[in-house]
């Protein structure tokens, strides 16, 4: 038996001793609210860095059990190869059950047009295939890993997020949450998006990762990869997905990704933090926020608050 | 490394933005994409300074307005300490928001314009930061490059402030004056050098050196059981663990427990954090306990050491901040969430309504309206197990939800 007291206050309400741990007792009392106050909660896994934090934080709310609910991915077709392999691999060892549905199908069936040119991207199409499948499923509650750092849209949404029936969000009419009482109460067809580590920050995350040994996958890490500029951003040109004019240069570089979304809207960073306390050392002395490397955002400055109305993770 | 959670409270213009975004830049914690943006946006705006109140405002109708309508946090950190603000707009219809935001918060900043001195809407903010008890409150007395950075002034505002803080309910509260520019940046990260008669500190070096108790741990252990953990595998045959997270004081392996409300007794077996079993459980921990004896326990039951007991009633009266548009009137009827415990209330009498300004002005009614404070009296169709607020902040506040909407319609703070 350990001998240490435990430690591990929450975060959002004082001043505990040690973050990390006061940051990951919030985010289990949450999981553990939803498993109690919902009926069919589902757990949306990109396969970043994020949702595989939330697969640890799930495994330890509920152990010795194993965690009640399902894993959803929405697949856009165009993930990182790394990414999807280390997906199954994880869902196997864990011996989870992973939902996949596809982007693929909601366009083949008409439901929407992919884009097409220079910016072409299929992540806000993943909006329509979600939205879908909490239909399909009846889901009454997503978990996300968005965290409110990330994003001045995001800084306002509330841990437990209530979505109407066509999975919109009203930023204005938002639910108080005082104190640690998160209410849950919804109507039929209504869903709630759930955020376990809204209090968390891009360094968090790295250094939980780092203090708990979690794997993640490969492109996180420092790697030789054909890559171009554009708008002084470095775009991987290994795979077709990217759009690439003729008289833009591929070269050899050695870079890693801070995010793995949609590959057609991530671009890398020059990096040789190829373990994970270089990466943890990166993003502390790191200048750039997380999101100037995610081009989706840039289109314009409200970006995320209009994606989000829509019903967009 | 550890956390401190901020609440603000200002009225509109008072420079709360730009505080926050002060703060933000003066400490390095502007990523230089951010600080792109906000030269940018500056520039376009036509300002010969930076608006660093566009770090903070998030949403579109606030940029469009210019004004702050929701809560928002912020994220920042020095070498010793992580910082949430939780930047909480200061009108008059937004006193939800204030209690919304205080009621995680540590700490509380109340802006004051320097050229308006103490008004009507201070009163307001003081009022709910001493409702809500929070230990530490700095009173940031703004815009002083605005009156010349008078101490005469200064301490006119400092005198008036004072008379307010002889009416408060809660007397303990630790305030604290700084002046400040949050514009020029005066005091707030780095020293003045137009205000050398202040000798006090400057707002990050008195955060820094807050009083590290921590507010939300303070009273007896309670521990509601949220959700049962039950694996039915074969190694775990027969487990059954109680999930939840310790308020107040601590739990240790073998305490003599009382769970409510069957009043049954046992003794605790095993902590349990994930994998590994522990001697205690402190601090708002999320832990595992698992008892010496079959209990019969459930979602919404509570562990509390043996005499120890909190009060156990199907009545009692609270402060409620009302929250909703629709009116809470007498014999309405609400979901009464205490923790993870949920009861059906109905309102018994409205005593009355509070002031929040420190009139002394206590109206009789029957309903209460948004941002509305009373005092109110409920019966409940069942019995929970709460202690009163000001010695217990979470085993002494609850939420009402409307049964018809699902809003989180009102806060309660048990007296
Ligand atoms: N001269 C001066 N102006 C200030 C100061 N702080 C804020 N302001 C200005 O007051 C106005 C309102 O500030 P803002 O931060 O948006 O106020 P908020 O509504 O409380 O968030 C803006 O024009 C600021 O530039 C200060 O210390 N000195």
């Amino acid at each position: 038996m350990e001998t240490t007291i435990i430690d591990t206050p929450t975060k959002t309400e004082g001043l505990p001793k040690l973050k990390i741990n006061a940051l990951e007792s919030e985010a289990i009392y949450i999981l553990r609210e939803v498993a109690a106050q919902f009926e069919k909660p589902v757990l949306l896994f990109s396969g970043g860095k994020d949702s595989i934090t939330l697969v640890r934080l799930a495994q330890k709310a509920f152990y010795p059990a194993k965690i009640p609910f399902p894993l959803m991915h929405i697949d856009t077709g165009h993930n990182f190869p790394e990414t999807i392999e280390f997906r199954d691999r994880l869902v196997k060892e864990l011996g989870l059950e992973l939902i996949i549905r596809n982007v693929q199908d909601s366009i083949d069936e008409g439901k929407v047009v992919e884009e097409s040119g220079k910016y072409a991207s299929r992540n806000m199409l993943q909006t329509t295939t979600l939205l879908d499948a909490i239909e399909e499923f009846k889901f009454d509650a997503c978990i996300g890993g968005a965290r409110r750092d990330e994003e001045k849209a995001r800084a306002k949404e509330r841990i437990f997020s209530v979505r109407d029936d066509f999975g919109q969000w009203d930023e204005k009419n938002q639910r108080p949450e005082l104190f640690d009482m998160l209410n849950g109460e919804i109507e039929m067809g209504q869903n709630v998006r759930v955020f376990p580590i809204s209090n968390w920050t891009e360094l968090d995350v790295w250094s939980y990762i780092e203090k708990e040994d979690i794997e993640i996958p490969s492109i996180y890490f420092a790697h030789k990869r054909n890559v171009f500029l554009r708008d002084g951003m470095i775009w991987s040109a290994e795979d077709e997905v990217v759009f690439r004019a003729d008289d833009e240069l591929v070269e050899e570089r050695t870079v890693r990704f801070r995010t793995v979304g949609d590959m057609s809207c991530t671009a890398a960073v020059f990096s040789h933090a190829d373990t994970i306390d270089k990466v943890v050392a990166e993003i502390r002395e790191s200048k750039i926020s997380e999101r100037g490397a995610r081009i989706d955002d840039k289109r314009s400055e409200a970006a995320m608050e209009k994606r989000k109305q829509q019903g967009y993770f | 490394m550890e956390v401190l959670k901020i609440a603000t409270a200002g009225s509109v213009d008072d420079g709360k933005s730009t505080l926050i975004g002060r703060l933000l830049y003066d400490t390095k914690s502007l990523t230089d994409d951010k600080l792109e943006a906000i030269e940018k946006t500056s520039k376009k705006k036509g300002y010969d300074y930076l608006d660093f109140s566009l770090a903070t405002d998030g949403l579109v109708a606030e940029r469009e307005q210019g004004i702050t309508i929701d809560v928002a946090h912020i994220y920042f950190s020095t070498a010793s300490k992580s910082y949430i603000i939780a930047d909480t707009p200061g009108h008059v219809e937004y006193t939800r928001n204030m209690v919304t935001g205080a009621s995680t918060s540590q700490a509380a900043i109340i802006l004051i314009d320097a050229r308006k001195g103490v008004i009507e809407q201070t009163n307001r903010h003081f009022f709910i930061n001493n409702l809500l008890r929070i230990k530490d409150v700095i009173v940031a007395i703004n815009k002083m490059d605005l009156i010349d950075f008078s101490e005469e002034k200064y301490n006119s505002i400092k005198a008036d402030f004072e008379e307010l803080m002889s009416k408060r309910d809660y007397q303990d509260q630790k305030i604290t004056f700084i002046p400040v520019s949050a514009l020029k940046g005066d005091n707030v990260v780095n020293r003045s050098e137009s205000m050398t008669w202040y000798k006090g500190q400057t707002l990050l070096e008195h955060l820094e050196e807050l009083d590290r108790k921590d507010i939300f741990n303070v009273g007896t252990p309670r521990f509601p059981v949220q959700y049962v953990i039950r694996p039915k595998t074969e190694e775990f045959h027969d487990f059954r663990g109680f999930a939840g997270k310790v308020y107040g004081g601590e739990l240790s392996v073998g305490d003599e427990v009382v769970v409510l409300p069957s009043m049954t007794r046992s003794k605790i077996k095993d902590i349990y954090f994930y994998d590994k079993k522990y001697k205690k459980a402190t601090r708002r921990s999320s832990v595992t306990i698992t008892l010496e004896d079959e209990v019969n326990v459930s979602r919404g039951d509570m562990l509390v050491k043996a005499g120890d007991l909190p009060t156990i009633d199907k009545q009692f009266t609270a402060t409620i901040s009302w929250m909703d548009s629709q009116k809470l009137t007498t014999g309405s009827k609400y979901v009464l969430q205490h923790g993870v415990n949920k009861v059906l209330a109905k309102v018994d009498r409205i005593h009355h309504k509070i002031q929040p300004d420190y009139s002394g002005i206590d109206a009789e009614t029957d309903a209460l309206g948004m941002n509305d404070i009373a005092q109110v009296s409920f019966k409940l169709n069942k019995p929970i197990f709460y202690d009163a607020f000001k010695n217990h902040r979470t085993n002494g506040s609850f939420i009402l939800i409307d049964s018809h909407t699902n809003a989180t319609a009102g806060v309660g703070f048990i007296n």
